[in-house]
């Protein structure tokens, strides 16, 4: 039986690998989650056939049951029910799940170290402790994410001399595990005092991140319990976990990196310094010219008359849930011959593909979608560029103004394109901060109102015509 | 018990491997794959199993129970929000396309 359930572990790592690389494709990446389902359901299932599990009784064996019972069942109503546009805060908190599932792990084999068991040997305690810290550190920050996405903690939290904290908070968690890692013989109470700074410390850590640098962060914890489970999987003498926690850890890392590039900042100046949140208000610099508003239905006009149209959405267009009013604006456009262009910049929204998900709900073909690179070239040439709820991947400072703190972030150029017709809610700035003086230029137009409202009289006034 | 060298071995391997396998990866796919990438670290389950299947005292099943429920939430909400967004790109069901 045991070398079954082997086999079955090691069928099931093999699985995974291959459904993340059917993942990476469009074409096949359905058929990739779905492989990559029944190998997980086959593995939990042979699992009641491990010594491990069933030979301690039977009380045990029901916890499970009912234990798997009521996380699955959560977890399936949420994410059932949730709106696309919420799903990067529900990424975070299944991530965080994982996270708090690997240091509950550590902590059950640190308890019966504690008790007296052999849990074998000092390397097991060693990655026990780190992934404990590791998977700690994941579950409180994927909740502080989580919360911040939410809107439940708007405003990015930061303590006088918070780095100072946050490195004498990590010197004594490193200091908690260095006990429970190294002696022979360790307390409840260490156990206990460890893990309550490690979550202390992913909560401090993310609490001063602002919620533009939140794509990144769950991404990178995203990998840190990919790798909090390899280690478990170490502990547990179980190599279907060190294979798919190590493959999540290091494609997790690659993605973070994808990431963190396009958006031109460092990982570590997302982690240790936070932008749009160091209290200083953004210089007041002089803007030539002025806002100038625009009427839906001459907004509607200029574009039934374009040839070219680029539609640069953001997260206003998310928050609205405008999707499904743009792809009929986009139909009627096309209808009167119009060529319609999507130009998606790699953290639109609150996540990399945020966007492209959300057009896919819609059913806008992903052919009309480019990336950064494939359109600006194309903005020239566009008659009108229509952004809707975007704002700091559209500023124009990140290309002119060496001191702006998005200096150097690869920007859609909607600039260039002959007419701008921007839809915002109000006249507030970005999520950085940051005025946008493509809000000011000559060609742009300001749509003001919700993203859903305005494109619903857009469609209004192209019907008209 | 994966003997020590052998574990390095296999996680040396698997980092390559993960690194690799998603280095083509177009930008439209960085999400569902963040959140596929999410689900396969849900085999925390099994590990979860294990503890709670060997745990002893009154407190050690506590935790354990915890860690299942709370992998199970992994495993479970992972897969169904990543298929969630990855039927959207399926052709063949997408409304006729715009």
């Amino acid at each position: 039986m045991s070398s079954f359930i082997e086999i079955v572990y090691f069928a099931a790592a093999v699985i995974f690998i291959l459904g993340l690389k059917k993942m990476s494709s469009p074409v096949t990446a359905r058929s990739g989650i779905v492989w990559a389902g029944y190998a997980m359901v086959a593995a939990t299932a042979v699992t009641f056939f491990s010594p491990a599990v069933y030979s301690h009784g039977f009380l045990n064996l029901l916890l499970i049951v009912i234990a798997i019972g009521i996380g699955s069942y959560l977890a399936y109503k949420s994410a059932k029910s949730v709106e696309m546009t919420d799903m990067p805060q529900m990424i975070a908190i299944y991530n965080g799940m994982g996270g708090g599932a690997a240091g509950a792990i550590a902590a059950v084999e640190l308890v019966r170290f504690a008790d007296g068991h052999d849990i074998g040997g000092g390397t097991v305690q060693l990655l026990a402790v780190l992934g404990a810290l590791i998977g700690a550190i994941a579950f409180s920050g994927s909740a502080v994410a989580y919360a911040k996405l939410q809107g439940l903690m708007n405003k990015t939290l930061r303590l006088p001399s918070h780095q100072a904290l946050n490195i004498a908070l990590f010197a004594v968690t490193l200091l908690f595990g260095a006990v429970l890692a190294f002696s022979g013989e360790v307390s409840g109470f260490t156990i206990f005092l460890f893990f309550l700074c490690a979550l202390a410390l992913g909560i401090m850590v993310t609490l001063p991140i602002g919620g533009a640098d939140m794509p990144v962060v769950i991404s990178l914890f995203n990998a840190l319990t990919g790798l909090a489970v390899a280690f478990e999987g170490y502990v547990l003498g179980n190599a279907a976990m060190i294979i798919a926690g190590t493959v999540v850890g290091s494609s997790g890392t690659l993605l973070t990196q994808l990431m963190a590039k396009a958006m031109n900042r460092p990982i570590s100046n997302i982690l240790f310094s936070s932008f749009g949140s160091d209290g200083g208000a953004p210089e007041e610099e002089d803007i030539a010219g002025t806002m100038k508003e625009i009427e839906a239905s001459d907004a509607a006009v200029t574009m039934a008359y374009a040839e070219k149209v680029i539609i640069v959405p953001g997260y206003g267009m998310a928050v609205a849930q405008a999707q499904h009013k743009l792809a009929e604006l986009v139909q009627l456009l096309e209808d009167r011959g119009v060529t319609v262009k999507f130009a998606i910049h790699p953290v639109a929204g609150r996540m990399p593909g945020h966007m492209n998900v959300l057009l896919a709900e819609a059913g806008i073909d992903y052919d009309k979608i480019y990336d950064l690179d494939e359109i600006n070239p194309e903005f020239p040439t566009a008659d009108v560029a229509l952004v809707i709820g975007a704002n700091d991947v559209v500023n124009p400072v990140a290309r002119t103004n060496p001191d702006s703190p998005i200096y150097g972030m690869p920007i859609l150029d909607a600039d260039k394109a002959k007419n701008c017709i921007v839809i915002k809610r109000g006249k507030g700035s970005g999520f950085s901060g940051i005025e946008n003086h493509l809000f000011y230029a000559d060609n742009t137009r300001m749509l003001y109102g919700d993203a859903q409202k305005a494109i619903g009289e857009l469609i209004a006034g192209v019907k008209q015509l | 018990m994966i003997e020590g060298f052998t574990a390095l071995y296999i996680f040396m391997l698997a980092a390559f491997t993960g690194y690799e396998v998603i280095s083509r990866v177009p930008v439209i796919l960085h999400t569902p794959l963040m959140s596929g990438s999410n689900f396969i670290h849900g085999i925390v389950l099994v590990g979860a199993m294990v503890s709670l299947g060997h745990a002893e005292t009154g407190l050690q099943m506590l935790i354990g129970f915890v860690a299942v429920i709370l992998a199970a939430g992994n495993a479970v909400g992972g897969y169904v929000a990543t298929e969630r967004m990855l039927e959207m790109f399926d052709r063949s069901k997408s409304k006729g396309g715009v």
